[in-house]
């Protein structure tokens, strides 16, 4: 009985098994394909093997575009993680009232547009007509209008503030959540122990957020290197200043769908995947490594 | 007692900080939605102005913003209700039945959710053109059906929840297996499938890479690629701009004024079973 049902799995899963053939994993290998192809015109790619990649490792402005990456993401990670973990430890150490108001103000930025976001910030940082210019030299703050997105820095410190902005709610939440599932029991008998307030939280807390801290750190960096939304608007396509905000997805749509050079936009996008991986790996053993040689 | 009332406070001081940083850029919005172009360009005011009619007319003029809400909401929806639906379905076909590709099916969600949405994009792209999909809403539809972490996000949900006994006594009544999954697991899956509805329709909302690669003509276009355009500048009307910025953005705002509650608490409800 229990084996002619088993078909039925099967049957359930078949329209996940189909489309996940055609639309994820045939376009993930077909870009890999094409990344080893020379596009002699829109029709025809021609094998040239590891070319792509050869090219893509002499080239100045990927390099540049993996740095401007990084650089926002790890401006924006390292405040999203400390303010993340700080709010979830105050708002579950304290009896704060209106906590879950808090939370749910600070989870908000995440569920806006990111492409209205962008626009929005670029209108109110705007040289001439900006609200921001306007508000400082209002109040007497400045004498002349800064052209604040005329500086690379900071270009990318509004990229990365506006990412923190629209991540660390959440972030806060999934801690709240992994501190919240610490049992009761653990806390009790350190408290037993006679630890006290902070030695619980290096000691015990922490340590036991560890599987929280890394998924948070590993979706962050997976979504982080594919940042694309925030420039993009940010900077009307264009990356500018000085290429500062041209992030690497932001390189591969320029390549592929401006320059219409399909293969090396294909070449970027495992450049993209391989840094994700390798990171991630390293991001794992640096949470989890040393426990086992310890051990 | 005292000493406590101070790191309270002091807490309070933080989080009203953090509060002001949210709150303050779409509070500036919609103050500036309000005023005139003119006004705009004299200095910034805390007080909302009495042009907001004016900017929305003058935007509407410019931007098709009914048209974009009218795709946005097409595609998020059907996209949606796909994922949740196959979602659920795969889910439960993994859950209850012990056939050959279940491991493998298994694995591949796990990794697929590990790998970049950008990484196929390219192979999307030119997929769509040969099957004559571009500048359509299938090739950007089509894929919620096999949206991996809704259908783990269900199946954590199953393997807490379901009883076997239940399928046992529907089956002994002469209840098929389509019908125990129309009739029993959709209806009783109903917390962690409203969850998942939520949080997939607010993030099709709000894609904007697959659509800006795989739509051309304007009128297909959907909200973020709307805003987007206003960059091109072809909107000059500043006051309008901001209104088109916040048409945008305050139907969220609204949405989550009432849901909130249940989202956060959905979430803190996955993320602590993950």
């Amino acid at each position: 009985m229990e084996k002619k049902r088993a078909k039925w799995g099967l049957l359930f899963c078949l329209p996940f098994i189909v489309i996940f053939l055609i639309f994820q994993l045939y376009p993930i290998l077909y870009s890999f394909y094409l990344s080893l192809t020379f596009q002699e015109n829109s029709r025809t790619f021609v094998f040239i093997g590891f070319e792509n990649y050869a090219d893509l490792l002499q080239d100045k402005v990927f390099w540049q575009s993996v740095g401007n990456t990084w650089k926002i993401w790890l401006l924006c990670f390292i405040p999203q993680i400390v303010s993340g973990l700080l709010l979830a430890i105050l708002l579950t150490q304290y009896r704060i009232k209106g906590a879950g108001f808090f939370r749910a103000v600070f989870y908000l930025p995440n569920l806006i547009t990111a492409a209205s976001v962008g626009v929005l910030f670029l209108a109110l940082f705007d040289w001439q007509t900006g609200s921001v210019n306007n508000a400082l030299t209002d109040m007497g703050l400045i004498q002349e209008k800064i052209n604040w997105m005329s500086s690379p820095a900071f270009a990318q410190g509004i990229t990365a503030f506006i990412q923190w902005l629209m991540w660390f709610g959440y972030s806060s939440i999934l801690l709240t959540a992994g501190i919240a599932s610490i049992s009761e029991d653990i806390i009790d008998a350190s408290v037993v122990d006679g630890a006290n307030a902070w030695n619980r939280l290096i000691r015990i807390t922490l340590p036991l957020l560890k599987p929280t801290i890394l998924y948070v750190l590993v979706t962050s960096l997976i979504g982080g290197m594919q940042i694309f939304d925030i420039p993009m608007t940010l900077t009307k396509g264009t990356g500018e200043p000085s290429k500062s905000l041209m992030t690497m997805v932001f390189y591969l749509y320029n390549m592929a769908f401006k320059n219409n050079d399909l293969p090396y936009g294909a070449t970027i996008s495992y450049g993209v995947f391989v840094i994700i991986i390798i990171f991630s790996l390293i991001f794992f053993k640096v949470l989890y490594g040393k426990e086992d040689q310890a051990k | 007692m005292k000493k406590i009332k101070i790191s309270h406070i002091l807490i309070y001081i933080l989080l009203i900080l953090l509060m002001l940083l949210c709150v303050v850029p779409f509070y500036i919005m919609i103050i500036n939605a309000t005023h005139s172009t003119n006004e705009l360009y004299t200095g910034l005011s805390v007080m909302p102005g009495d042009q907001l009619l004016i900017n929305i007319r003058n935007m509407l003029d410019k931007v098709d913003m009914p048209r974009g809400f009218w795709n946005s909401f097409v595609i998020a929806i059907s996209s949606t209700l796909l994922s949740v639906y196959f979602g659920t379905m795969t889910a439960f076909g993994l859950f209850e039945y012990k056939f050959k590709l279940r491991k493998v099916i298994y694995v591949t969600l796990m990794i697929s959710m590990m790998v970049p949405g950008q990484l196929g994009i390219i192979g999307l792209f030119k997929l769509s053109n040969t099957l004559n999909l571009l500048n359509t809403y299938w090739p950007i539809v089509l894929p919620s059906i096999a949206n991996a972490s809704t259908i783990f996000f269900i199946l954590q949900y199953l393997q807490s929840s379901m009883s076997e006994e239940l399928f046992e006594s529907a089956r002994i009544e002469g209840a098929g297996e389509l019908r125990i999954f129309h009739t029993f697991v959709l209806p009783l899956s109903k917390p962690a499938i409203s969850t998942m509805f939520i949080f997939n329709f607010v993030s099709y909302w709000n894609n904007f890479f697959t659509p800006m690669i795989l739509l051309f003509d304007d009128d297909k276009f959907t909200v973020p690629l709307l805003i987007n355009n206003l960059n091109n500048g072809m909107l000059q009307d500043l006051g309008a701009k901001y209104a088109a910025i916040a048409v945008s953005i305050i139907p969220i705002i609204v949405v989550y004024c009432f849901i909130s509650k249940s989202l956060t608490k959905g979430m803190m409800a996955g993320a602590i079973k993950s």
